[in-house]
């Protein structure tokens, strides 16, 4: 999959397209700035050769006086020109940076995937900081060096077309080098830009494992790991800044063999009376013009294949089609029986075709059948809880409902609807849900439990009431104002557990998913907890992923789940008789009592 | 204001910035000389070549039917060669200033990365992973950026102006006294700037930190905040954040762009000042037109340059800025050092004892209050209390992560800062609550502990851990490879890798924190005996929940509020019928 390298730059063009009006301007700007640099020269030397042999002072003063205005006047221009365009990218940039986010928070779980935590951040850092870059690069040399390119042609073309037609015949040649090398440098900037996420990879995993490493001493090891991801990269690096500086030094040579050439030509022609020897001279000058220009080309090349590369990277991301967008009712599968939530013979796997997943995957990260043939209803107000061994599927059946993943075979239904009929948000909204590994954000203890829900004091206070955090909270003297560090390090695991259930709670949900979320808890907190759940959240269907039965046994149904499947499903009463499996966990468990 | 003031101290820093940025360049002093070399070589082809193109021009001159041939294509090809050196030249150049910059740049990311590994775990606690990040990826990369060219650009311009003066001088004496504008105005002009502009593009580097932190906190709860249709909230708070790094670049830069034109401007002022001094000169006398003339021609070639660099100087100022943020880094305080005479921790008994221990994070709130324990070799040691007692604090201080506030820790009866902490942590093997996992194949994180680890050895562990047969069903068995973040692999699955990991460090010391919280119970029956196994022998220290894993425990300690309220066995305790007693009896209720 490698289409044509120079089309990302539309994705850069479709946020700069906006600005087309003071691109011109820019444009205009520079064009201006450029000819009254231009004229400088051209004032000195009417008054070196013209005004000075006069020996007028006052006209010497004069066309003094004229040069440095021209001096203020290209200062004033430039710096208006280089304003606009960091403005430019600046508003663009923005917008990128918006976008892409935006897309990276809505990434469905397969194409997080397929992407990779590290891969998205360094995409939305240092891939947006080249395209930056870039943008207002681009405005400022971009427009100078094609001026000199064409205006050196152009004048030296008006000269002596024979003397020029050596360079018409170089000029493409050069171009089309300095096109095809670039174009070999994007797939290396690629590579530099992948080689930096194994970086931030690998950072990554040390900052967020820092206790393990040091428990184990494997700093060395670390630094080795680091380092290979370090050496890759720059080794990579280099190759592409190597590549991409051959161009500049390779069309001087091609310009000065063509500029030996002229003189060679140059001298002939003025033997045969073709030309004059002062027009060999001129063209001596406007080489360097044409070379000038050339090598600015060059370098926006360089720019440019650097750029590309991150922005097919944003691209990618940014442009992702939303894969769990909502399907048409028409389209929709037909809930056959009763309940608020219905697992219709669910089958599903993780290993996704999903096109993104392909092209972004790192390895082979495949996983046999996941769930099978799962199939279950749960009534409004009712609660399932769903128990087995580590690995079994329970978490994969949390990741269906609120559809993060969509089943291979069957449908998941919610207060009568497929699922994937409901817009994501307002499928997500009627959830309260703890996770395995659930987040604490930096923020207040009050936003981490509201979230983004505006809940009422009230609220937040009975969240956290029935979430047994309460006492903890209001010990601190600015209670809910308090406020959590980053991955709520300043709370202890079973504290972290209970703002997670408070957040669950907080909006009174129509569906209660707790997935593991007790596993930190003592058990007179567990207990009580689920007592408060029982007692004041009554009308929430609740699900319940657990590894101790007590946390479980009192719901009005239980499945026990096997290697995706369903091997057990009843009341707690039920499974003891008709559930061996269930009945041996249990019998580990109440053991504990003894 | 604090903010205002550390912004407005940052100039002075800054030269010492600079300075450190030249000692990371200091490995390659040599080829930087040689490139020095190589650049006044070019130069100098660089002038000859238009020499000869102009000898050249001047045979042709001779006019029509009088060209002497043989002297033209005589300067041409000399002037093939020359032009044909100069491109090697300046090929080599940047290939090897290429190769200077980037290695450069590995080795400061190395630097960072090496004192990551010798910070203090609370430095992790406090900084958010993704400004950590962004210090390596972001702001390295403007540094190794603006070295990759601007070193160049530096060396050969320096050439030029230096060689033209020179020239200038030669000329006429007098008209060169516009250097003395010219000279100190391309100086002091850039170092004015300087003080606006860097602390902007510090600023500007600390906003794009803060973002990168944000980023990679929203998006590690990525599920979560879809889960709760949270993300309008967050963008809108991602917009501010986003903004404000707009603005800061924008802010910097806005000035920033504004010393190359300026630059220039200055340049063409020293033009019309040497045409007004050179005409009056010339109407003195003092000088013909004909040096008025060259005179032009290498100010010129001298504002080639001086342009050159007044267009990189801004990207200079912003590596300065990005190089402080790296430095800064550099700068934090590490895990102090081992102690001098620091011991060896060898033939480990596991004798552990805390004594009189009182501990606080970071000079907060104390945690621990004054705790005195034992825990003789072999024994197995129990850790309970209610969530946020102070259990996984005593952790903390076992390993080293923290040192105690007053009192001590000893091991074998030595105080554990008289021992270097790598023999210490050796000691310990740990499985924690949260579980860790790094992108690579399922036998290295087993083996991640143990250099040499065989398969044997690696499937010995797995099985033990109940994580074998799981890992035989994956398509490329313990090849596979995992991520921390990947959907491919359950929580309770990583912990029993972690278990495994344990099994196969051997160690003396064992903590387990939690270490089946997320594995079901069967499992963890299954594993019970591996476990036992584990732990026979060794001095244990044991947190968990569920009471009945430590009724065989030696010692139990009951924390409540960061003090040990009750110690003893499980019948002691009982017996007692104080705290330990309720908080069992609560697990039937």
């Amino acid at each position: 999959m490698r289409p044509n390298p120079a089309c990302h730059m539309r994705f850069i063009w479709k946020y700069v397209k906006k600005y087309a009006r003071r691109l011109f301007g820019v444009m205009g700007i520079k064009l201006s700035g450029t000819a009254l640099e231009l004229l400088i020269p051209y004032v000195m030397e009417h008054l070196i050769d013209h005004v000075v042999p006069t020996r007028q002072m006052g006209q010497v003063l004069l066309w003094g006086a004229v040069m440095v205005l021209l001096a203020i006047g290209v200062r004033f221009l430039n710096v208006n020109a280089n304003r606009l365009s960091v403005r430019t990218a600046k508003e663009s940039i923005f917008e990128i940076r918006r976008d892409l986010f935006h897309a990276a928070l809505n990434l469905s779980g397969s194409q997080m995937d397929g992407v990779g935590l590290p891969s998205l951040i360094s995409r939305m850092t240092s891939d947006t900081y080249n395209v930056q870059s870039f943008i207002q690069s681009i405005q400022t040399i971009g427009i100078r060096a094609p001026i000199m390119l064409i205006g050196g042609i152009a004048i030296t073309l008006t000269m002596d077309t024979g003397l020029a037609a050596i360079l018409c015949v170089m000029a493409p040649i050069m171009i089309a080098l300095v096109v095809f090398i670039s174009m070999k440098g994007i797939p290396l900037y690629d590579q530099v830009q992948r080689g930096m996420d194994d970086i931030v990879r690998v950072m990554r995993e040390n900052i967020t494992g820092i206790r393990v490493v040091k428990a184990l001493s494997r700093e060395p090891r670390e630094i080795r790991r680091f380092s290979q991801a370090n050496g890759e990269t720059a080794r990579r690096d280099i190759r592409a800044g190597m590549i991409m500086a051959l161009p500049g030094p390779i069309v001087t040579l091609f310009l000065n063999v063509g500029l030996s050439l002229v003189v060679l030509l140059g001298a002939r022609r003025v033997n045969d009376g073709l030309t004059e020897p002062g027009v060999i001279l001129a063209f001596l000058t406007y080489f360097n013009m044409i070379l000038m220009g050339v090598m600015g080309l060059n370098r926006i090349f360089m720019m440019l294949s650097k750029a590309n590369a991150s922005a097919k990277r944003i691209a990618q991301v940014a442009e992702t089609e939303a894969d769990l967008s909502p399907i048409p009712e028409t389209a929709a599968a037909v809930q056959k029986k009763d309940g608020f939530i219905v697992f219709d013979h669910v089958s599903f796997s993780y290993d996704s075709d999903s096109e993104a997943a392909d092209a972004m995957s790192f390895a082979g990260a495949k996983r046999q059948k996941c769930l099978e043939d799962i199939d279950f209803a749960i009534p409004r107000g009712g609660s399932l809880g769903i128990i087995g061994a580590t690995g079994a599927g329970k978490t994969s059946i949390v990741n269906l409902l609120m559809r993060f993943y969509d089943p291979q075979a069957g449908h998941v239904f919610v207060d009568g609807k497929d699922v994937r009929t409901y817009d994501p948000d307002e499928l997500h909204r009627r959830f309260g849900v703890v996770f395995q590994n659930d987040v604490i954000f930096a923020d207040t203890i009050r936003e981490n439990i509201s979230f983004g829900r505006d809940a009422t004091d009230e609220a937040i206070r009975f969240a956290a009431r029935d979430a047994m955090v309460q006492e903890f909270v209001e010990a601190y003297e600015d209670d809910y104002n308090h406020r959590a560090v980053i991955h709520g390090a300043n709370f202890s695991g079973g504290q972290k557990q209970r703002l997670l259930i408070a957040r669950a709670l907080a909006a009174q949900p129509e569906i209660l998913v707790l997935d593991d979320s007790s596993s930190a808890l003592d058990y007179r907190t567990d207990a009580a907890l689920r007592r408060a759940i029982r007692e004041n959240h009554a009308c929430a269907a609740t699900i319940v992923i657990a590894q101790r039965i007590s946390s479980i046994m009192s719901l009005d149904q239980i499945i026990v789940l096997d290697e995706g499947r369903v091997i057990g499903k009843g009341t707690h009463e039920e499974l003891l008789s008709s559930c061996p499996a269930y009945r041996y966990i249990h019998e580990t468990q109440m053991g504990e009592g003894d | 204001m604090a903010r205002r003031d550390s912004i407005m101290r940052k100039p002075k820093d800054s030269r010492g910035a600079l300075r450190r940025m030249i000692s990371f360049l200091g490995p390659f002093r040599w080829l930087i000389l040689l490139v020095a070399a190589l650049c006044v070589l070019s130069n100098l082809l660089a002038l000859w070549g238009p020499d000869l193109a102009g000898h050249a021009i001047n045979e042709a001159a001779a006019g029509k039917g009088k060209v002497d041939f043989d002297k033209v294509t005589y300067y041409v090809y000399r002037m093939l060669a020359c032009y044909v050196c100069s491109s090697l030249l300046t090929i080599s150049i940047h290939a090897i200033m290429m190769n200077v910059s980037k290695r450069t740049a590995k080795n400061m990311r190395q630097s960072v990365f090496d004192k990551l590994m010798r910070l203090p775990v609370g430095y992790f606690d406090r900084n958010q992973a993704g400004d950590i990040i962004s210090r390596v990826s972001y702001d390295i990369d403007v540094i190794s950026t603006c070295m990759a060219t601007d070193v160049v650009s530096i060396l050969t311009s320096t050439v030029t102006v230096v060689g033209s003066v020179i020239m200038m001088i030669r000329i006429s004496l007098p008209l060169s006294a516009v250097t003395l504008f010219s000279v100190p105005a391309a100086i002091l002009y850039p170092s004015r700037m300087r003080k606006i502009t860097q602390p902007r593009f510090i600023r500007r580097s600390k906003s794009y930190g803060a973002m990168n932190g944000f980023v990679e906190e929203m998006l590690s709860g990525q599920k979560t905040i879809q889960a709760y249709a949270y993300e309008k909230r967050v963008e809108e708070k991602f917009d501010s954040i986003n903004s404000s790094a707009a603005e800061a670049y924008y802010d910097a830069d806005r000035y920033g762009v504004t010393i190359g034109p300026t630059m220039g401007s200055i340049n063409n002022m020293t033009l019309a000042l040497i045409a007004l001094l050179g005409s009056v000169l010339y109407m003195g006398g003092h000088i013909d037109l004909g040096s008025i003339s060259s005179f032009v021609l290498y100010s010129r070639k001298f504002s080639g340059p001086i342009n050159e660099i007044a267009n990189i100087i801004n990207e200079l100022f912003s590596a300065l800025a990005a190089a402080e943020r790296v430095f800064a880094l550099l700068d934090e305080k590490e895990e102090l050092s081992d102690a001098e005479n620091a011991q060896v921790l060898s033939h480990v008994r596991g004798d552990v004892a805390l004594k009189n221990v009182a501990f606080g994070y970071d000079g907060g709130k104390t945690i621990i209050h004054d705790l005195t324990m034992q825990a003789p070799a072999g024994k197995l040691v129990a850790i309970v209390g209610p969530t946020g007692a102070g259990k996984t604090t005593i952790i903390n201080l076992l390993m080293r992560f923290y040192d105690v506030d007053s009192g001590s820790i000893t091991v074998d009866g030595t105080d554990v800062r008289a021992l270097t902490r790598r023999s210490l942590r050796g000691a310990y093997a740990m499985v924690l609550q949260d579980t860790w996992v790094f992108q690579g194949t399922i036998f290295d994180n087993i083996a991640y502990g143990k250099d040499d680890a065989t398969m044997d050895e690696v499937v010995a562990a797995a099985k033990a851990a109940h994580i074998h047969p799981f890992i035989m069903r994956l398509p490329q068995g313990y090849q596979t490879v995992i991520s921390e973040d990947g959907g491919n692999i359950s929580k309770g699955q990583k912990q029993l890798l972690t278990i495994a990991r344990a099994m196969l460090y051997d160690a003396r010391m064992l903590i387990l924190d939690e270490a089946t919280s997320n594995v079901d119970t069967s499992t963890e029956r299954e594993i019970q005996q591996a476990m036992r196994r584990l732990m026979e022998g060794k001095t244990c220290f044991v947190i968990a929940h569920r009471l009945s894993t430590i009724q065989h425990a030696d010692l139990i300690l009951v924390l409540d509020k960061g003090d040990v309220v009750e110690q003893g066995t499980h019948e002691e305790l009982m017996r007692k019928k104080g705290f330990y007693y309720k908080l069992y009896r609560s697990q039937f209720e």
